[in-house]
Parts: structure tokens; C-alpha cells; sequence
């Protein structure tokens, strides 16, 4: 790691030590914490890491946002912030200026259609958007009279239907009736590809939750007592920690992974088989993972009062996000099965 | 936690990507040499023709006959080997393990007499650790080196020995000390074992549909050398963990059974229904993840470091998937309609994997015990 990505780590860590602690959150009577929090990515860069010095951001490497990424993910905090940093790359391809604000994006998956007119009118019934209710913008990958089209709205006067996710938190239906763009501009990317990395960057956020929910469970494991001793010299207990352990490894290493092939790639479509294989992996992850952190905490994790479920659940809402596991799965499949079985080893070697 | 895990990003150097389309070519030349079974991998006239392109002893010194070229050269050579079914029995286990023990801790003498002729192509190795008494349990090892007025005299007996029908020399682990009761590992040693000397029985052990791999190998008083001891006498526990990074994280470790993914993928044809592409992707996105995991560590080994918790890693997830993957092929196949020779091709890679499916867990290090050196790398032993 370079001595840049130490720095912007740190600067993450530190804020979200200060302001996103899942703990204080959790005993929070209200949600002003979500302001201060957000203020203090704000001022620090970090809420427009990767977009250009022209549009006011910092530039940095997809490598170093992603980081960013996995910090958030290991505090498992309610905050639009893979979503807003989806948006702000969006709009930074597009040349469009980013405003001052929350934003939150679409990619139209499953199977909505957003369009835009000649006139500029943004039109779509989108479901899944994370944190509508919490953001002043969102920014969509639209289908434009000269071909997909990146365009911002603001969200003050849309119909917002509010939803939850997996974990309880933001995950919206926003309806748009030719509501006009503040602005839009054609961009060079294909409609699947604001999912491909919208993907990639939600498997980051499961790798994040992974890492937090690890370091819980052995540190729970070593200062809980049972049968006279802590529970971490049972060989039963140590083992499950193996496993978390190697399933934290795998989405770590996988995430790190599409980040490096999307640093790589000149676009998202270039770096497909890293990220479908990401998304799947890390979902996969989860359904063990998540069993295993509960399992090792006993009833105690169960509780509201217990940060544990805010690690788990940001998991499962992670990796509801961007594509589940199955329909990536599929597409994956489909990309070998084309090639052919006497192609399958140069088709892994080639990505 | 003690360790942090680290899995950084790293890829496949240029030169190791040159070195791949030489290796494919190399192999589409011999493919009549590739997956045929019944040699067991035992192919003489191919590892001469492996060691003719430098291939065997890559990363050794030049001093030596090696290459001085780098890990991760190597490390596409042997994924490519695995997935072509090369057979490689005669050389591996000395190319990846023993040949760099004997760099490490042999004298000059032996370097300069044995090295060059694994590099050749015509040295053949065992390893010589689990015993009727003792397996997982490495240090409980009964099989004893006593001093002669000349070198050492062993006695014992070492098992499940792959290879020693056809081996030329077996590192062994002998008991030179009794263990002390503040380290129960000490007293071990590492030889060298000439097995054409007087005095070896290697005895078959046969697999149930009479495949021979395995042996028990019994010593009865053998002489040997005294500079066929290898590093430090009664201190080969702390040598051979170190050994262990290489051993546990190689494609090996995730390839074996390959082929019955390769089958598939064949027998779905390219156009699959929803079903079998779903189970295909998941396959692919799991194997495909586990080797940028691989790769991963030996680009850290290639980098000096030793990632012994990540390579313990990545034989226990490698070696659960590899064991698992035939009964997944076989589901997602059991629905599948095609012609009868695809269907045979995939029956008979399924039966073939089927049957080593359960070893993989077990050869180089339990699933239990890689799980134990996991938990201690994140301090709760």
C-alpha cells in the first residue's frame, strides 16, 4: 500500500471512529449523528474522493476510494456513501458538475427503465435506491434520445415511496414524471455498467463489515467465560473463527481484487469477471459468515443494544444491492458457457 | 488479533504471461503425453522434455543448473501442468519442496550431486512423515536415526508415502532426541534417505480400484551419511514450517479436480438454461477467487515474506472447494440433456474425481489442523 492510501485510511478511520461509532450510534436518541458524520467526510474529501481536481474532488485512484469503502464498511453505519461516491464517479464521467449535497444514484437494474427527452425530462419508476429519503440529488444512467445519458435531479419535489432494506435502513421507490435534469450530458458507458460498479463497490462494503465483525467475535470470544474458561480455547469455537476467517479473507481478496482490475480497466465492463466474481463471492460469504459471528456471540449479539446485528445486517443489505449473487451468477455462467469447455482455462487466465 | 490477514491484489508478471503461451505450446506439441491415467503421472520421457526447456529447478541458482527465474514463472507452469493433466510425478514434490530443503540446509557436496539431476528430469522424491503411529500429529513420530561411527543408522517405519515405489530419495523426518518437556517438537530431524540403499522395503498400499500411489516404506538399520543430515540436528520442526507456505498455497491446492468443471462446462453447452448457468457462475466466481488468493501469496513468497496463515487459508478453502466440486458438477449435470459422448467424457471425469475427492483434505496438512494454525494466527491458542 502506498503511503498516499495509509493517509486517506487513517483520515477515514479516524472520522468514523469519532463520529460512527455502531455502538453510540445504536444508544443515540436521535439522528444528529448522521449529520456531523457527513459534515466531516464532507470537509475532509472524502465524500468526492474520486472525482476530478476540476470538479472539486481529489483525484484519487479507484484503489483509494475503494479503501475509503472498506472503512465504511467495517463501522456498518446507516450512510448513503457507496451510493453518493456511485453517483459522484457518474457524474464526473459526464462532465457535470457536482452539487453540494447528498446524492443518491440509480443503475436501473431489475429491469426499470429510466429515459430522458429531448427536452431534458427524467422519467422512471426506480425501486432499490438507497437512502432516497436521506438525499437532495439523484443521479441516473438514462436512456437518452442519443443514447444512455447521465442526468441529476433534485429529489425535493419527487414522489418518494420509502422502503427498508435488509438491514432496516433507507432503501426507497422513487418515481419520476418528466421531472427536468439541472443537468445532463451523454456519456460513453454501457447501461450495465454503473451496476457493474456499483457491485464492485457493495462487495468492498460486505469486505469492510467482514473485517469489523471478525475482529468483534475474537475479541468477544477471548473476554467471554464459560465452563471456566474463555470460550476461545474451546477447538469448537476456534474452528468457526477459522472460518470466518478464511470467508473474511475471500471477500477481502476478492474485493481488493476488482478494484485493482477496475484501477486497471479503462471502463467497468472491462474488469466483468473480477466483479461478477466479487459480488458473487462476498453474497456467498455472508450466508455462512453472518451465522457464524451470531453463533460466537451467543444471545448477547442478538440484541438491539448489541452492535453485532448492525455488522451482520449491513451485509445482507450490501449484498441485496447492485445485483444478487444468483443473477450475477448467471450472467457469469453464461460468459463461460459461450467459450466453451476447451476455452474455460484461457478464459480464467485471460481476466 | 495477533496477525493481521493480508490479501493484497497482486497480478501474473509479463514475463510469467510470455512464459504461459510457451508453456501451451510446449503442451499442445506433447498432448499425447496428457491425461493418461493409468501412468499415474509417471512419465519419464516427458519430465526429460520438461527439464530440456529449463522448466524443473526454475527459480534455483544457476550455480546449481536453475534458472534464477522468479516464483510466480513457476507458478504458471505448474497451473498449467494440473489443468492439462500433464504428468509431472516424476519431479514435482522435488521440484517444489525438496529440491529447496536441499538448497537451503544441504552441504556442498550434496547440492552438487543431487540438484543437478532433479533438474534433469531424473530424480524422483518422497516425503517421509506420517507413520503407522502418527500422522496429523507430526512430532509424535517413532521412526528413530541413531549415530554411527561413519553417519547415522535408521530404523522405522514411515507411511502413506506417496511415490516411494518409484523414488530415488525421501526427506524423513527421524527422531534423533527424546522430545524435552518444555518442547514436545524437539528431537526431530531431517534426512536425506538414499532409497536404493540396503536395509529400505517399500511395500504397496493400494487405492480400492487397485491405483497404486501410496506405500509403506519400512527401515530396517540403513546406513547413511553424515552429511545427509539436513539443517540442524533435532530442530526440524522449526525448519519445516517454514517449507509449509510453499507446500499449502499453490494451484495444486485448488486444481486437482478440474477437470470435471472443464467436462461440464463441455456438457452444458453454450447456451445452458437458467439453472445450470446460475451453478456454473458460482463455480466460476468461486474458483476464480481462489486463485487471485493464490496468486496472491506467492507473490508474497516471491517477495521474501512468510505468509503462513494465508497459505493455510488457502489449502482449506482450495481443498474443501476442489473435494466439493464433483458432487456440485454431478447435480447440476444430473439435469442436463446431450449427446452420449459429452455425457460419457463428464460421467468419467466425474467417477475418476469422485474417487481422490476424499485425500484432498487430508494430504499436507487436515482441515483440522490448518484450521488450528488459523485460529493461533488469530491469537486465541
Amino acid at each position: 500500500m502506498s503511503e498516499m492510501t495509509d493517509i486517506i485510511v487513517d483520515t477515514t478511520r479516524k472520522i468514523f471512529e469519532d463520529l460512527g461509532d455502531p455502538q453510540t450510534i445504536i444508544n443515540a436518541k436521535d439522528e444528529a449523528w448522521r449529520d456531523s458524520l457527513w459534515q466531516a467526510l464532507d470537509e475532509g474529501g472524502l465524500t468526492r474522493a474520486w472525482a476530478s481536481e476540476a470538479a472539486g474532488g481529489a483525484a484519487l485512484s479507484v484503489a483509494d476510494t475503494f479503501e475509503i469503502i472498506r472503512v465504511a464498511g467495517a463501522h456498518a453505519v446507516a450512510l448513503p456513501l457507496v451510493p453518493h461516491l456511485l453517483a459522484v464517479w457518474l457524474l464526473d464521467r459526464a462532465n457535470i458538475a457536482l452539487p453540494e449535497g447528498i446524492m443518491t444514484v440509480s443503475s436501473a437494474s431489475n429491469g426499470a427503465a429510466v429515459s430522458i427527452d429531448a427536452e431534458g425530462r427524467v422519467s422512471g419508476r426506480l425501486s432499490a435506491v438507497a437512502f432516497a429519503e436521506h438525499a437532495q440529488f439523484l443521479a441516473v444512467l438514462a436512456d437518452g434520445t442519443a443514447g444512455p445519458t447521465a442526468a441529476l435531479v433534485a429529489l425535493d419535489n419527487v414522489g418518494i415511496e420509502p422502503g427498508v432494506d435488509a438491514a432496516g435502513d433507507s432503501f426507497d421507490t422513487v418515481t419520476l414524471n418528466a421531472v427536468p435534469a439541472i443537468s445532463a450530458a451523454a456519456v460513453d458507458l454501457e447501461h450495465d455498467e454503473l451496476e457493474l460498479l456499483g457491485a464492485a463497490m457493495a462487495a468492498m462494503a460486505v469486505a469492510g463489515a467482514f473485517e469489523g465483525a471478525l475482529k468483534m467475535c475474537v475479541s468477544y470470544s477471548q473476554d467471554r467465560i464459560a465452563f471456566g474458561r474463555p470460550i476461545a480455547k474451546f477447538q469448537a469455537v476456534q474452528h468457526l473463527l477459522a472460518r470466518l476467517a478464511e470467508e473474511t479473507a475471500a471477500v477481502v481478496a476478492a474485493a481488493a481484487s476488482a478494484a485493482f482490475a477496475l484501477e486497471q480497466a479503462n471502463r467497468p465492463s472491462a474488469a466483468f469477471v473480477d466483479i461478477a466474481s466479487a459480488k458473487i463471492r462476498a453474497g456467498e460469504a455472508v450466508n455462512e459468515g453472518g451465522l457464524i459471528a451470531h453463533q460466537v456471540h451467543g444471545a448477547i449479539g442478538f440484541t438491539a443494544d448489541h452492535p453485532l446485528h448492525r455488522y451482520v445486517q449491513r451485509m445482507w443489505a450490501w449484498r441485496d444491492q447492485f445485483g444478487r449473487e444468483a443473477q450475477w451468477a448467471e450472467r457469469l455462467g453464461r460468459h463461460f458457457a459461450a467459450q466453451g469447455g476447451d476455452a474455460f482455462w484461457k478464459t480464467i487466465t485471460a481476466a | 488479533m495477533s496477525q493481521a490477514i493480508q490479501f493484497d491484489p497482486i497480478r501474473l508478471p509479463d514475463a510469467a504471461e510470455d512464459l504461459r503461451s510457451e508453456v501451451r505450446a510446449f503442451l499442445a506439441e506433447n498432448s499425447d503425453h496428457l491425461d493418461r491415467p493409468s501412468r499415474r503421472g509417471f512419465d519419464h520421457e516427458f519430465s526429460r522434455k520438461v527439464a530440456a526447456k529449463g522448466w524443473i529447478g526454475l527459480t534455483w541458482p544457476k550455480e546449481y543448473g536453475g534458472q534464477e527465474r522468479s516464483f510466480l514463472e513457476r507458478y504458471v507452469i505448474t497451473e498449467e501442468f494440473l489443468v492439462a493433466r500433464a504428468p509431472s510425478q516424476v519431479y514435482f514434490t522435488a521440484d517444489r519442496q525438496s529440491g529447496p530443503v536441499i538448497l537451503k540446509y544441504g552441504d556442498e557436496a550434496l547440492k552438487r550431486d543431487v540438484l543437478p539431476r532433479i533438474i534433469a528430469g531424473e530424480c524422483t522424491f518422497a516425503i517421509g512423515m506420517s507413520e503407522p503411529d502418527s500422522g496429523s500429529d507430526l512430532f509424535a513420530a517413532k521412526a528413530r536415526a541413531e549415530r554411527t561411527n561413519e553417519g547415522w543408522r535408521l530404523n522405522g517405519t514411515k507411511v502413506w508415502t506417496t511415490a516411494a515405489h518409484e523414488a530415488d530419495y525421501m526427506i524423513g523426518l527421524f527422531r534423533t532426541s527424546p522430545p524435552t518437556k518444555e518442547n514436545r517438537r524437539h528431537g526431530l530431524t531431517q534426512f536425506l534417505v538414499d532409497m536404493k540403499k540396503p536395509g529400505i522395503n517399500v511395500r504397496p498400499i493400494f487405492w480400492p480400484n487397485g491405483d497404486h500411489d501410496f506405500n509403506e516404506v519400512v527401515f530396517e538399520d540403513v546406513d547413511m551419511p553424515a552429511n545427509h543430515l539436513l539443517g540442524e540436528e533435532d530442530n526440524a520442526w522449526a525448519q519445516a514450517t517454514a517449507e509449509l507456505a510453499y507446500e499449502r498455497s499453490g494451484p495444486e491446492r485448488f486444481l486437482e479436480t478440474i477437470a470435471v468443471l472443464i467436462e461440464l462446462v463441455n456438457l452444458v453447452g453454450p447456451s445452458p438454461d437458467s439453472r445450470a448457468a446460475e451453478g456454473l457462475g458460482r463455480l466460476v466466481a468461486q474458483l476464480f477467487t481462489m486463485r487471485r488468493m493464490s496468486i496472491s501469496v506467492a507473490g508474497m513468497l516471491a517477495a521474501g515474506k512468510e505468509p503462513v496463515l494465508e497459505a493455510s487459508i488457502v489449502k482449506d478453502l482450495g481443498t474443501v472447494w476442489m473435494q466439493k466440486l464433483p458432487g456440485i458438477c454431478r447435480d447440476l449435470g444430473s439435469l442436463i440433456d446431450n449427446d452420449p459422448a459429452a455425457c460419457s467424457r463428464f460421467e468419467m471425469a466425474l467417477t475418476s474425481n469422485l474417487l481422490i475427492a476424499p485425500k484432498l483434505t487430508i494430504q499436507g496438512g487436515t482441515t483440522e489442523i490448518l484450521r488450528g494454525i488459523i485460529a493461533r494466527g488469530l491469537g486465541l491458542r
